[in-house]
């Protein structure tokens, strides 16, 4: 029968169920936004010690500030999660209120973050200052402006879910927006390891 | 309610345990970057570790990643990206690394933009 062809097929069509494609789909764009992370990354460890006399990590980071904007994130995180299972259960009310929970949070890390980014250039160590500082700026604030942009989609996904309520495209939607928001915060790690942890104890 | 959910139920419990991992393995490297407990290899070392096993824990608590998402092709797709970023990474490191050693037998490795 079916074994004895040497081509290779599924024998057992799946079922695929509704949402499922675009779902995948999303997650490939997100391997390919890994991507883009990855040359910048790669970037920043090529030219992270060309100071060009300017100021040196351990100079200018302050740690504690990461760590509050690291906790936010983390935090984020767990809140889009809890919104996902109340979507589960069915929820609107505590979908609706876990978004906006997490889109508040996402608002104060990219409020603390350009905070940052705002004391920084005061004391003089702008994007023009040295190539590392360039490839600092380059990568924090790509990494900034897809919060921005997961905070305009929650905004859009609320104002949805209020005038349409959790109905099958909203939950697919949900869905690609918490894969988004789990993947910037995946990304975030490799930021706080390697750009401000590693730059100030190597 | 299942009709948009081809993943298996989520549960509070995983997402806590992840966040829970995550809080230690994110306070770790912290507090060994800001207390210089450890020498500094050792601190490197565990830095590194923390994050590569913290984006284990959000990979799979979070983004739910496992080998019958979508038929495994999330899995799929999910390893061979880190395959390429970890090329793209080190390839592009080892190559500038020596092509600065070279190229700047003068300026020590003060390094110019």
């Amino acid at each position: 029968m079916a074994a004895e062809n040497t081509g290779f097929y599924v024998l057992e069509e799946e079922h695929h169920e509704t949402g499922s494609a675009t779902l995948l789909g999303f997650w490939i764009y997100l391997m390919s936004d890994a991507l883009i992370f990855a040359t910048l990354f790669a970037t920043f460890g090529v030219l992270r010690t060309s100071f060009a006399g300017g100021p040196s990590p351990r100079e200018i980071f302050e740690l504690p500030l990461v760590a509050l904007n690291t906790g936010i994130l983390l935090v984020s995180s767990i809140t889009y999660g809890f919104a996902m299972i109340a979507m589960q259960d069915g929820k609107l009310g505590g979908t609706r209120a876990w978004l906006a929970i997490t889109g508040l949070l996402g608002a104060a890390f990219v409020g603390v973050e350009l905070y940052e980014f705002a004391s920084l250039i005061h004391e003089g160590a702008t994007p023009q200052t040295s190539a590392f500082l360039s490839a600092f700026f380059t990568l924090v604030a790509t990494h900034g402006l897809h919060v921005t942009f997961g905070i305009i989609w929650l905004v859009v996904m609320l104002v949805q879910l209020q005038q349409r309520g959790l109905h099958a495209e909203n939950r697919r939607r949900l869905m690609c927006l918490s894969m988004f928001w789990h993947f910037l915060d995946v990304v975030w790690i490799g930021v706080f390891t390697f750009v401000y942890l590693l730059g100030v104890v190597a | 309610m299942s009709a948009a959910a081809p993943h298996a139920p989520l549960s509070r419990r995983v997402y806590l345990i992840g966040f829970l991992l995550s809080v230690a393995l994110t306070a770790i490297p912290f507090w060994l970057a800001m207390t210089g407990a450890l020498d500094k290899p050792a601190t490197i070392f565990a830095i590194v570790g923390c994050a590569v096993i913290q984006i284990l824990v959000h990979t799979v608590c979070f983004l739910h990643v496992n080998t019958t998402s979508e038929s495994g092709w999330t899995l799929m797709a999910y390893v061979f990206t880190a395959v390429l970023v970890l090329i793209v990474i080190t390839g592009s490191m080892w190559i500038m690394y020596h092509l600065n050693a070279n190229m700047m037998p003068m300026t020590a490795m003060d390094g110019s933009s």
